[in-house]
């Protein structure tokens, strides 16, 4: 009876949604023609004096408006938190610092709710509404390739934190977080290095980061280490059961696992490896994806001894990071962790107030070209510079889970290039 | 390939069972018995995971004991704590939407959304992990390369002696007659003398409840976070749907056949293609047999 009823109701549900689908469509259709009408940026700013220095942007004699675009709900509120905290610290200290060209600087925060029109539509508004002078923002990739025409087209200026797969590079974005390359290839060398690897096993959740990184390993893997892979296996976002994938594991006796899955399956991933008995002491376990803030979901217990290839750990042992560190947690509370994309945000505020006292002025333009060789000293993660690329020069680190959550760091490259559009890997 | 890859391939296809079904059980009775497309099902779990999370952490200031023994409370707990929340959500918004199939779905998914924001706002939007006790780790050595998950035992356990509960309850007790009585035939239960409506109540709460036990379950071997409940809803579904909503044996074989059929490709293939596969199948199986793989014949 129930199912009966179900059925004619949704027949009649059809017109309807018909309609709703239709006025949907024209009201955004009357959103996008009154955006167009404020687009310019130049039309509605108060002082003309003030809009030839500052190109139109949100600057007083005082202060300077910057944008912060980040899921404070929705699923990636999980992996964003972090970096909102870190950003929000570090314009905190700029501000005590005196500001940026004498101006203090003031944050318009916006919900982008793990959502990825949302977040177009909020950068829009940051950009073309509040006239920010920079946007502190995403962390997804597919948050950033929603948002890059909106900041391509509007001259905006994004600093994007999250480690990524690389493959794009944009006038309009600074990338604080490592390409692929720079975070895979001194990892797999270490690798053969140390651990006398031969035969890998790649996991990822499938998606774009996972598959691309996979790719740019594999090739690594087998034209310049002269290893094999023995297997490579994807599972969809949010997958919980690996019991099947650890049998094969299991079966194919890798030398190496790389691991690149995210979320939640991370937690169910390695609780059931060690249910399973793989562990550090029977296997070797390299992954790019669990930084300390994941650590935290997964339990150090259920990870210990297996490693990390990351450009930041809590624990690095230097002036820098224990001064970081402590002001995050005297700000955010004594249990906050600091994972690698954190530091990363954390970056982003610093280089772009570089950006601004090196070209003297506010103006995307000039801030754009006056980035690259930028060097800031007292980043975190020790010194990191900016390329021409808009990617920075970084150390890779590789880390050992403990039994506390933290990762023991066990090895250090030398400062690697950034090379998003990576020869030979694609 | 070694016969102990066999044995784990084996004892994986159980466990894969054993969680779709611990799953479902809850759902069943929602969706299967009372009609009620119920989409903050999978909140209902994310209260039995945090309700067992924060009773992990209890046992730093309760002591060493609790830290050994607190599952088998969490489990009791995380029952109590989602039936009544189920109760007070029957009580205040399902009630009044019975008749309304495609606005209860609305409504409890807007319901879903509210829960989630409400973890996220009192316990934070990072993932926590519940410290298991030591007798829950690790693994059975059998031969010296076969290795017997202990979780997933003790969830077979579980979802054995719940499955036994819940059939022996609808089938042996007045309150399943009175259950069975109101799905078939409300008003004539009523004219009985079955008073449907505090038998709806019970039964929402119920199914709500052991979607709470599940969730305290699943937290080991998945994570617990705001959002955790909604990995589970999909295929929570798909299982009552593909078995036949009014039967709980469905349910039971509905589970196995998709656990199988996964685990089996997953050995073959790789995880998203054998993911593709299933729910191929299913939806094959299911435009040949929309009713599912059972249903009562009753007279519509």
């Amino acid at each position: 009876m129930v199912r009966h009823r179900l059925r004619s109701r949704l027949a009649s549900f059809v017109p309807w949604s018909a309609f709703v689908v239709a006025v949907l469509l024209v009201s955004s259709g009357c959103k996008k023609a009154s955006g167009s009408e404020t687009g310019n940026p130049a039309d509605n700013k108060a002082s003309g004096e003030a809009a030839t220095k500052t190109g139109g942007l949100a600057v007083t004699d005082t202060e300077v408006t910057v944008g912060q675009l980040h899921s404070a709900t929705g699923t990636m509120a999980i992996s964003e938190t972090g970096s909102i905290q870190a950003e929000r610290l570090a314009i905190d200290q700029i501000n005590e610092a005196g500001g940026v060209l004498g101006r203090k600087i003031k944050i318009i925060q916006e919900d982008g709710a793990s959502d990825w029109p949302t977040f177009a539509e909020k950068a829009k508004k940051l950009l073309e509404q509040d006239h920010v002078a920079s946007v502190m923002g995403c962390w997804t990739s597919a948050s950033r390739k929603a948002v890059l025409p909106v900041f391509e087209k509007d001259n905006g200026l994004l600093y994007y934190p999250t480690f990524y797969e690389g493959l794009e590079q944009s006038k309009n974005v600074f990338y604080t977080g490592q390409e692929a390359t720079q975070q895979i290839l001194a990892g797999l060398d270490w690798l053969q290095k140390t651990k006398n690897a031969k035969t890998f096993f790649l996991i990822g959740s499938d998606y774009i980061w996972p598959r691309t990184s996979n790719k740019i390993a594999r090739k690594h893997i087998e034209n310049v280490l002269k290893g094999t892979v023995v297997g490579e296996e994807y599972y969809p976002l949010g997958h919980t059961q690996f019991g099947s994938l650890i049998n094969k594991i299991k079966a194919q006796k890798p030398d190496a696992v790389y691991a690149i899955v995210v979320g939640g399956s991370n937690v169910s991933f390695y609780k059931q490896l060690k249910a399973a008995g793989v562990t550090a002491e029977n296997q070797t376990l390299l992954t790019i994806s669990v930084t300390e803030d994941e650590l935290l979901g997964i339990g150090g217990e259920n990870m210990v001894g297996f490693y990390a290839a990351m450009k930041y750990f809590q624990s690095l042992e230097n002036e820098n990071n224990k001064k970081f560190v402590a002001a995050f947690k005297k700000k955010y509370g004594e249990k906050s962790v600091i994972g690698d994309v954190t530091q990363a945000a954390y970056l982003g505020p610093w280089l772009w107030k570089l950006g601004v006292e090196k070209a003297g002025s506010f103006e995307v333009d000039k801030v754009v070209a006056a980035s690259p060789g930028i060097e800031l000293t007292t980043a975190p993660e020790g010194y990191v510079k900016i390329h021409e690329n808009h990617h920075l020069w970084s150390k890779l680190r590789i880390g050992q889970v403990q039994m506390d959550g933290q990762y023991k760091v066990l090895y250090e490259s030398e400062l690697i290039e950034p090379n998003p559009f990576p020869k030979g890997y694609q | 390939m070694d016969l102990s890859i066999w044995a784990m391939q084996a004892f994986n296809g159980l466990s894969t069972f054993c969680v779709l079904l611990l799953m479902a059980l809850g759902l069943a009775i929602i969706f299967g018995q009372m009609g009620v497309i119920n989409m903050a099902h999978g909140e209902f779990l994310t209260i039995g995971a945090y309700t067992t999370f924060l009773l992990s952490q209890a046992g730093s200031v309760l002591g060493d004991w609790f830290q050994t023994w607190y599952f088998p409370v969490a489990i009791v707990v995380s029952f109590v704590l989602a039936g009544a929340v189920g109760w007070l959500v029957e009580r205040f918004m399902v009630r009044h939407l019975y008749r309304r199939p495609l606005d209860t779905l609305l409504a409890t998914w807007g319901l879903s959304l509210v829960m989630q924001q409400a973890f996220r706002s009192g316990f934070g939007a990072r993932e926590v992990s519940a410290t298991l006790p030591d007798w829950l780790m690790g693994s059975l050595k059998p031969t010296a390369t076969i290795d017997i998950p202990i979780n997933g035992l003790f969830m077979m356990a579980l979802t054995a002696a719940l499955t036994g509960l819940v059939v022996f309850g609808l089938t042996s007790t007045r309150f399943g007659v009175w259950v069975r009585a109101t799905v078939q035939n409300r008003a004539m239960a009523s004219a009985a003398g079955i008073n449907t409506r505090k038998v709806d109540e019970l039964t929402f709460a119920i199914g709500c409840g052991l979607a709470g036990v599940a969730g305290a379950a699943f937290t080991t071997i998945g994570s617990t976070g705001p959002t955790s409940g909604s990995l589970y809803i999909v295929d929570t579904f798909l299982v009552v749907v593909f078995g036949g909503a009014e039967r709980l044996i469905g349910t039971i074989l509905s589970a196995f056949s998709i656990a199988q059929t996964q685990a089996a490709t997953e050995f073959f293939m790789t995880g998203s293609m054998a993911k593709v596969l299933t729910l191929s199948t299913i939806i094959v199986i299911l435009m040949l047999r929309p009713q599912g793989l059972f249903s009562i014949k009753v007279r519509r």
